[in-house]
């Protein structure tokens, strides 16, 4: 195991993480605020409790999700593609580090900032709405599950783009509306019978609800499946990454 | 008496530093850029590798570091395959790029210190500090890399690769866009490395920088190694001589006499040059010489001139050897 390189790899994503910070931060912040302004006091205060919770709390779990998701994918995807884009990833190929160390420390360091968001989101919802947290361990399984499999994914899509474009097409137009749609702001069994089983086919739905349930103990669906599914992906993303190395797909010629 | 002899039994007992074996690759593009290339680098040598653009240089250094997978053939560094022991092969070897690709907003002191890093040594600021002082760039080692010159960014590759102290430096074209005084400096700094025992493979296809540091020279040429020779032998082998005769009476045209020899004729008619291969048996110069004692042509001063590596490389690579 070549240590030396993942920790260095670690802090020099970390150091570009810090000269981004308060970008990185604050956006977000003010984003998830808005959301607490719009749907948790204007919109939500005429929406009903829904399983017994009021919406403004509802909706905090899917909002950090939301977030959690995004900033995994755009860390990891950026964090791989920059090196490709600037040639500076010939350093990176000529190392003797190892597949899995390169993934641990980048997928690390991206996992890394997106908790710490994560948690400043759960901070700043706390100002607008009271909080409570049923079961935190779980609370902080799903944290750690879901950043590092969506920054995998990010990981792969940093590697599979080769232009800017790519790199915002599948956040864009994929991750952000299965989020959206995936039950961030109602629940699943709210929709009629079709879009229902629909919804069943988005993998975000398992992510959120699983989430949910560990802060409010209701679900739409039973926790086991929630981390069934998320182990699922995590799954597919790392042997996608496995079969990357192994074949240089996009990194060597 | 007994230490020449067990010096030499150590050095003709090691192993070449790298030996590749039959190498070939084949692009997706169908392209083949490299054909069973087969070729030794000595301990401690400095060695040019010698080719036009697009012979190859770029993708044969860039198989041996690890960036471009091989199509057929095998890669030993220090006795380390590549391939399955590219651990240890990698930390040999330091690699500067060709092109100059370089992050941007990190200073050059963590940028330096973070390939050391990833080729797996611990921190070791007092070496990090001397390879800054010796490129010249201790000065700005707080400085963003972004605020460097093209000439500091190309020392600052050198530096990192240097950085993790590898036995093997892969130089991809260090002059290239270099303007003089800094070329020189970079082969004084090449010269020293090789000092401390550092083997050095340089690419160029500038000849007077492989004539000018060298100890062999290879020359690539589509994809085939065409030649490998120590630089010296190089150029005696196949380097041409030309005499040069001042006349004491400028000639209107040679004469019949002397035709055999195929002699010039500067313009205003006051010198011959006489074109000879050195490793002929026989050059001819006496026998010249006696001939143009018999045609009455005189001559007050004589000068002989050796061709050039570049001279020996444009040759080689115009007619392929
Ligand atoms: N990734 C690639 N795909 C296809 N052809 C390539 C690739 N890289 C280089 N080549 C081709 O291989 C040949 C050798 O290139 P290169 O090794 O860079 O030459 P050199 O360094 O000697 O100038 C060139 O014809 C180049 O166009
Ligand atoms: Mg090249």
């Amino acid at each position: 195991m070549n240590l030396h390189a993942i920790r260095a790899i670690y802090r020099f994503e970390m150091a570009r993480t810090r000269r981004t910070l308060l970008q990185s931060i604050v956006s977000p912040v003010i984003s998830t605020s808005l959301y607490f302004v719009v749907f948790g006091s204007a919109i939500g205060s005429r929406i009903s409790e829904i399983d017994g919770i009021s919406y403004g709390a509802f909706i905090v779990p899917g909002l950090i999700m939301l977030s959690l998701l995004t900033q995994s994918l755009s860390n990891a995807s950026f964090g791989i593609y920059f090196p490709k884009f600037t040639g500076t990833i010939y350093e990176l190929l000529s190392a003797p580090v190892s597949y899995l160390e390169i993934v641990v420390s980048y997928v690390g360091a991206a996992a890394t900032k997106s908790i710490i968001l994560g948690l400043i989101i759960l901070a700043t919802a706390g100002l607008f709405v009271p909080l409570q947290i049923q079961h935190p361990l779980w609370m902080i399984l799903f944290l750690l599950l879901t950043t590092v499999t969506f920054s995998l994914l990010g990981f792969i899509i940093g590697i599979w783009a080769d232009n800017f474009e790519k790199l915002q097409l599948v956040p864009l137009l994929i991750v952000t509306p299965l989020t959206f749609l995936g039950g961030s702001f109602y629940s699943v069994n709210m929709l009629p019978p079709f879009w229902r089983t629909v919804t069943l086919f988005n993998p975000v739905v398992y992510l959120i609800s699983g989430f949910r349930w560990s802060f409010y103990g209701v679900a739409d669906f039973d926790v086991r499946v929630s981390l069934a599914m998320t182990l699922a992906f995590l799954a597919v993303f790392v042997a996608t990454v496995a079969w990357i190395f192994k074949t240089g797909y996009r990194l060597k010629s | 008496m007994a230490a020449p002899a067990l010096s030499f039994a150590i050095v003709a007992g090691m192993p070449d530093i790298i030996s590749i074996k039959n190498l070939s690759k084949t692009y997706a593009s169908g392209f083949r850029a490299l054909k069973g290339i087969n070729l030794d680098i000595r301990r401690g040598e400095i060695f040019a590798l010698l080719g036009p653009n697009g012979a190859g240089k770029t993708t044969l250094i860039s198989i041996i570091c690890g960036i471009v997978n091989p199509s057929e053939g095998s890669v030993q560094v220090d006795g380390c395959d590549i391939i399955h022991n590219y651990r240890e092969a990698r930390s040999l070897i330091g690699l500067v790029p060709q092109e100059l690709a370089t992050d941007a907003f990190e200073s050059v002191w963590a940028t330096v210190s973070f390939s050391r890093g990833l080729f797996g040594k611990g921190p070791n600021p007092a070496h990090i500090e001397k390879v800054l002082r010796v490129l010249s760039l201790w000065e700005k080692k707080d400085s963003r890399v972004m605020t460097l010159s093209g000439g500091m960014k190309r020392r600052l590759l050198i530096a990192k690769a240097l950085s993790h102290e590898p036995k093997v430096l892969f130089l991809d074209e260090p002059t290239a866009g270099v303007d003089v005084s800094l070329r020189k400096d970079m082969w004084q700094l090449v010269r020293s490395l090789r000092e401390t025992g550092v083997t050095i493979i340089l690419t160029t296809h500038y000849i007077e920088e492989a004539e000018e540091m060298a100890d062999r020279v290879g020359v690539i040429r589509n994809g085939e190694i065409i030649l490998v020779e120590d630089k010296a032998d190089l150029m005696r082998k196949l380097g041409k001589k030309q005499l040069t005769l001042h006349l004491q009476q400028p000639l209107s045209h040679i004469p019949e006499a002397l035709a055999d020899y195929h002699l010039d004729l500067t313009e205003d008619g006051s010198a011959l040059t006489y074109t000879y291969e050195t490793q002929a048996d026989r050059t001819g110069i006496v026998s010249l010489l006696e001939a143009l004692n018999a045609a009455g042509v005189g001559f007050r001063d004589l000068q002989t001139t050796e061709s050039s590596l570049e001279d020996i490389f444009i040759e080689l690579v115009r007619t392929g050897q």
